[in-house]
């Protein structure tokens, strides 16, 4: 039986997570959250999570980075928008979201061989390449590095795909791809020189 | 009227019957409609959870292509029509934001000063083209087929200004011009699980599976969507989700196959015959021939 602390003491916040999380993009007005919870309600996902937005908000706002960080919350969120047009304070939820799953990412608070960090990293490289998306290619770079098994399963739709034109295999590109190298390089410099 | 036209990624794989039907609806209403040339990848949702910076820079370029031509951007997928729509709020209120977009350009020699609009279709036929003129160009009226209208999250959430956020009516009102009944559907805005389906396969098949069964009750004899993203995983994941749950089989098409099908085009020019549904049957129960 393993016995833990189920109340949180403030020695255990983070500071630099709280003043970090009000400062990002977005988290302008965290500070104002009410705790009314219609976030939580409007959510679709909320059913699934460990702590709801609400409780997110809140543990955020006062630095409980490992909470925060470690929860499925910031999997789950699909970017809905959803809790953003019910907020009475309109807090950026969504867009908060976001942040925390890039700062997760950045300091690994995920499962090995979890996929969303897997796609998003082979969605970059795609983009990067060619300057587009092609589905079919995305999906099989994202399954082999993940969980290939599932890839057999999913082998009968691919079929049904590829038979109805909807999952060509050609490589769609752009014209000027030079330009997303450029492009993506100067975003990261200035990132580095203004430490956004 | 003249836009620049944004495909996205989705429209030239899955989602290639949403192009294939939205052209033929332009074409019969004499909009037109020029490819933006060499656009990139708007970086969807899934750029934004890595890093927002670029993908506000990726979706700039396609911004500064359309103002070098002079034109609005028509975006019919719903990624690409919020991830452009953010990136215009976002350099507004972030200067920083903007700092970084406007250097960014700078290096492959654009230049992007907010002028452009980024449209929807919807918005496009409601309110540049209109219902009444619409109405009258309806050559193969849709009897009375019952649709149920999805629109999903990210056309109405959060930047748009054409509709109603919790209870949009956009759709219903251009499917009742071509005399569609539309069922009463609540959770029309409710999320279908974008791409967990992929990442997180049991929790997209319940979100799924609320979707498909909520119009199922209403008497819904299809369902009618605005994404592709939306299209694709109520469409192949019927049995899963059934297996799951209950099995429901409903065709699932988008509101522009609807559209381009009243307003006279053939099946197999408006990406019917990529349906994993067909919708044959409901149509030939209703006799609208469609062919």
């Amino acid at each position: 039986m393993e016995l833990k602390r189920t109340v949180k003491f403030e020695a255990d916040r983070d500071p630099e997570f709280a003043r970090w999380i009000s400062h990002t993009v977005g988290g302008e007005r965290i500070r104002h959250c009410l705790q009314c919870g219609l976030c939580s309600g409007s959510c679709p996902l909320s059913l699934y999570m460990d702590y709801t937005p609400r409780r997110l908000m809140h543990l955020s706002r006062e630095g409980f980075k490992e909470e925060v960080l470690g929860s499925t919350s910031i999997w789950l969120c699909t970017a809905c928008y959803a809790c953003m047009v019910e907020c009475p304070k309109n807090i950026n939820i969504t867009h908060l979201m976001y942040a925390l799953k890039q700062r997760a990412i950045t300091e690994h608070f995920y499962p090995k061989r979890f996929p969303i960090p897997v796609m998003a990293r082979q969605f970059g490289l795609m983009v990067r390449g060619a300057g587009r998306i092609t589905e079919s290619r995305l999906i099989v770079r994202v399954f082999l590095r993940t969980a290939f098994w599932r890839l057999l399963g999913m082998s009968a739709l691919g079929m049904k795909l590829f038979r109805t034109g909807r999952m060509p295999l050609l490589r769609e590109k752009i014209e000027r791809r030079k330009e997303m190298a450029t492009l993506l390089d100067s975003v990261t410099a200035t990132k580095r020189e203004l430490a956004l | 009227m003249k836009f620049a036209y944004y495909p996205g990624c989705s429209l030239r794989g899955t989602g290639r019957a949403y192009e294939e039907s939205l052209l033929a609806v332009f074409r019969a209403l004499d909009i037109e409609l020029e490819e933006l040339d060499d656009w990139n990848c708007c970086g969807a949702t899934t750029y934004m959870s890595v890093d927002e910076l670029t993908s506000y820079a990726l979706a700039g370029r396609n911004l500064a292509l359309a103002e070098r031509k002079r034109q609005d951007i028509v975006a019919p997928c719903a990624a690409c029509y919020l991830v452009l729509n953010k990136t215009q709020h976002y350099m507004e209120d972030y200067p920083e934001i903007k700092l970084t977009v406007t250097r960014a350009l700078a290096a492959i020699g654009l230049t992007y000063d907010n002028h452009v609009r980024v449209r929807h279709p919807l918005d496009i036929l409601l309110n540049d083209v209109g219902l009444k003129a619409i109405a009258a160009k309806v050559k193969r009226p849709l009897k009375g087929l019952k649709v149920a209208p999805y629109y999903g999250c990210q056309i109405v959430r959060p930047y748009s200004t054409f509709d109603d956020q919790r209870n949009p009516t956009s759709m219903d009102r251009l499917l009742e011009a071509c005399g569609a009944k539309m069922v009463h559907y609540s959770l029309k805005t409710r999320c279908c699980g974008g791409s967990q389906k992929g990442t997180l396969p049991e929790i997209g098949l319940d979100l799924i599976h609320y979707l498909l069964s909520e119009a199922h009750k209403y008497g819904a004899e299809a369902i009618a969507t605005v994404c592709p993203l939306c299209q694709f995983n109520l469409e192949s994941f019927q049995k899963e989700s059934g297996d799951r749950h209950h099995p429901i089989s409903i065709p699932v098409v988008y509101f522009s196959q609807l559209l381009a099908l009243a307003l006279g085009a053939p099946a197999n020019k408006i990406g019917l015959q990529r349906s994993l549904v067909p919708i044959g049957s409901v149509l030939a129960e209703k006799e609208i021939a469609y062919a």
